[in-house]
């Protein structure tokens, strides 16, 4: 099959529900698209999942290649690799993404080592443009610019693979944007190629639990963070206090959470959500840099920290240098005044 | 349960500046203090502990600069039984493909392994790609995020990390599991080990101390005192194997910056950001005109 040179994304779901990273992709994918002209492709797989096209759809994209098969009802690497990697080599789309989640960086990977390919992981921007390689004088026209922190976050780096198709790359959540659902939109469905043998089912899922979330960090618009400052679990009664009192979601750095203050579902940073509230309060958080890329786009920033050195006082808007336990209580004694 | 775990020596990221990238956006290792790749420090206690219940061997190998030594020599520290170092300059610069494949032509030297340890990630390149693309060159199934490691029945399962929860997979042997930091506790080096391995090192080391040492010497006499160093320590078991391109079998194509299909383009140092940073008094009447100001620009409902 001749290549058409769509550019794809991994349709992550889960119980038959779209993560809200693949239709964060579908609208970067159809930025992409519109760039390089050329159509965009939503792989699914699941069992009984064929109704998912329709938010696919509705998010940007033009085909769905569909592989419902009740062997892909739960998620495992192997079964997903092959279906993926064979429908790639079918198909031949220029650029694949996934969502950087669990899934997607035990998934993605697998799937470039066998297409002898390149991929990034973990990249907050995606841009095309032309390439010259310094090594060879070749150049190449609209490629895929893949842009990631690296280095723990100290660096931004713009990585390419001119020379191997497909381009991949797994993309941070929360970054993109998806587009509005538009229900003019129509797309066509594909089969994906499915061939799945003993070797694919060679692993088994004996147990599997989910805990159902507790928070929804991505959708507050204020947040209220608590660090290792905040000193127990008891501590962050006050960060829930005051959470309560001004409308928002409670956060926690990866210290606090490290620590047992706070369940894991709260942890904003690198290893957790990336937030983008209108307000976020930091207390008692320090501010490295793993804490500062999952919340650094925020519109406004408050930082509560009794250390003047603290990296956090340098990003926030409103920086108090003070003890958070006295702090807090005067932010709400003040807030009910106003 | 013959274990084989994979170990890198890392820049420390918590002191990078642009000061120690190179012109064409790889890192410059040896300006950095280095540290052993937290992850794989609990991939090695996963795999420790393994043997412990089950039996088998730890052998632990990394691919890196000569320096990478001091990892292995950790690793042995810790209860490892036997280290190997990749080393060459031609598998330096490679993107994770370049790197896993290299990886895997020295695991089918070194021939038989029930499972292979990774860390998830490591604290440089942020991308969890190693050990995923080194158990597809394999051909073995993998386990990422493991927590627990045992056996039942024969075969391997593996308590992993999902998204919100866990999972228990049973995985046929040989298998390739990634190990997250954040569950297991690294043990601690043994002190009787520490005092063993003191004297670990490897034939380029013992080159290079020589040389230092006796400038006197011919090319020839070096060579002999080093094989005479290199064999006694060996034979005390304390001399690491360096496997560089023509010890085991690559495709010089799929080594490092040429068998790497990513390349760094352009890198940015990441800087604070200060904008309009403004110090807001600790007092009642400082946090009230803040929050004043907040409500007025309808930030705060």
């Amino acid at each position: 099959m001749a290549s058409k040179q769509e550019i794809w994304i991994f349709a992550e779901q889960e119980e038959n529900r779209l993560k809200p990273v693949a239709l964060e992709l579908l609208g970067k994918a159809r930025d992409l698209a519109d760039d390089l002209d050329v159509k965009v492709g939503a792989l699914l797989l699941g069992s009984e999942v064929r109704e998912l096209s329709q938010p696919l759809t509705e998010h940007g994209a033009d085909t769905i290649y569909l592989a419902d098969h009740p062997e892909l009802k739960m998620y495992r690497t192997l079964p997903y690799a092959k279906v993926i990697t064979r429908t790639i080599e079918d198909y031949k789309p220029q650029i694949v993404l996934f969502g950087a989640t669990m899934i997607g960086r035990d998934l993605a990977p697998r799937i470039a080592s066998h297409l002898v390919t390149g991929l990034t992981a973990d990249c907050t921007d995606l841009q095309i443009g032309d390439y010259l390689d310094p090594f060879t004088a070749q150049n190449f026209e609209k490629i895929l610019y893949q842009i990631r922190p690296a280095f723990g976050g100290n660096v931004i780096a713009t990585i390419v693979g001119p020379r191997h198709s497909p381009q991949m790359a797994t993309v941070r959540e929360g970054v993109m944007k998806a587009l509005p659902p538009g229900n003019h939109r129509v797309a066509q469905t594909a089969p994906a190629t499915v061939e799945l043998t003993n070797a694919e089912a060679a692993v088994e899922i004996i147990e599997h639990y989910r805990k159902p979330k507790t928070v929804d960090l991505r959708a507050a618009r204020i947040i209220v963070s608590g660090g290792a400052g905040v000193g127990g679990k008891e501590g962050f009664d006050l960060i829930r206090n005051l959470a309560r009192t001004l409308g928002g979601e409670v956060g926690a750095s990866r210290a606090a959470v490290d620590a047992g203050y706070i369940a894991k579902d709260h942890q904003v940073g690198q290893t957790g959500t990336t937030v983008r509230p209108v307000l976020y309060i930091a207390c008692g958080i320090s501010g490295a840099v793993q804490h500062r890329v999952g919340m650094q786009e925020s519109a406004k920033i408050i930082a509560i920290n009794s250390d003047p050195d603290a990296p956090i006082l340098s990003i926030a808007h409103y920086g108090i240098i003070g003890d958070l336990n006295k702090v807090i209580p005067m932010m709400i004694q003040a807030y009910k005044r106003i | 349960m013959d274990s084989i775990v994979l170990v890198k020596q890392v820049p420390d990221t918590k002191n990078i500046t642009a000061k120690t990238m190179k012109e064409d956006g790889t890192v410059n290792r040896a300006a950095l203090p280095a540290v052993f790749n937290p992850d794989d420090l609990c991939a090695l206690e996963l795999a420790l502990q393994v043997r412990e219940r089950f039996g088998g061997t730890v052998k632990v190998m990394s691919m890196g600069p000569l320096r990478a030594v001091e990892v292995l020599r950790d690793a042995l520290c810790r209860g490892a039984d036997e280290a190997i170092l990749l080393s060459d300059k031609r598998f330096a610069a490679a993107d994770t493909l370049a790197t896993s494949y290299t990886l895997s032509r020295a695991i089918q030297k070194i021939g038989r392994f029930d499972l292979i340890f990774c860390g998830r990630q490591a604290i440089d390149g942020d991308t969890a790609q190693v050990g995923p693309q080194l158990a597809e060159k394999l051909g073995i199934p993998q386990a990422s995020y493991a927590q627990e490691v045992w056996l039942d029945n024969g075969k391997v399962r593996v308590r992993r990390e999902v998204e919100g929860g866990f999972e228990v997979l049973a995985l046929p042997t040989p298998a390739l599991i990634t190990v997250s930091g954040g569950y297991v506790l690294p043990r601690p080096k043994s002190a009787k080990r520490i005092i063993k391995y003191r004297r670990l090192t490897a034939k380029p080391e013992i080159e290079n101390q020589l040389k230092k040492e006796h400038d006197e010497w011919s090319e020839a006499e070096l060579r002999n005192r080093v094989e005479e160093e290199a064999e006694k320590l060996a034979r005390a078991g304390l001399l690491v194997p360096v496997w560089g391109m023509e010890d085991f079998n690559v495709d010089v194509q799929r080594i490092g910056l040429v068998g790497s299909p990513t390349r760094v383009w352009k890198v940015l140092s990441v800087t604070l950001h200060t904008g309009e940073s403004r110090k807001v008094e600790a007092s009642e009447s400082g946090v009230l005109a803040m929050m004043r100001e907040l409500v007025n620009d309808h930030v705060l409902g």
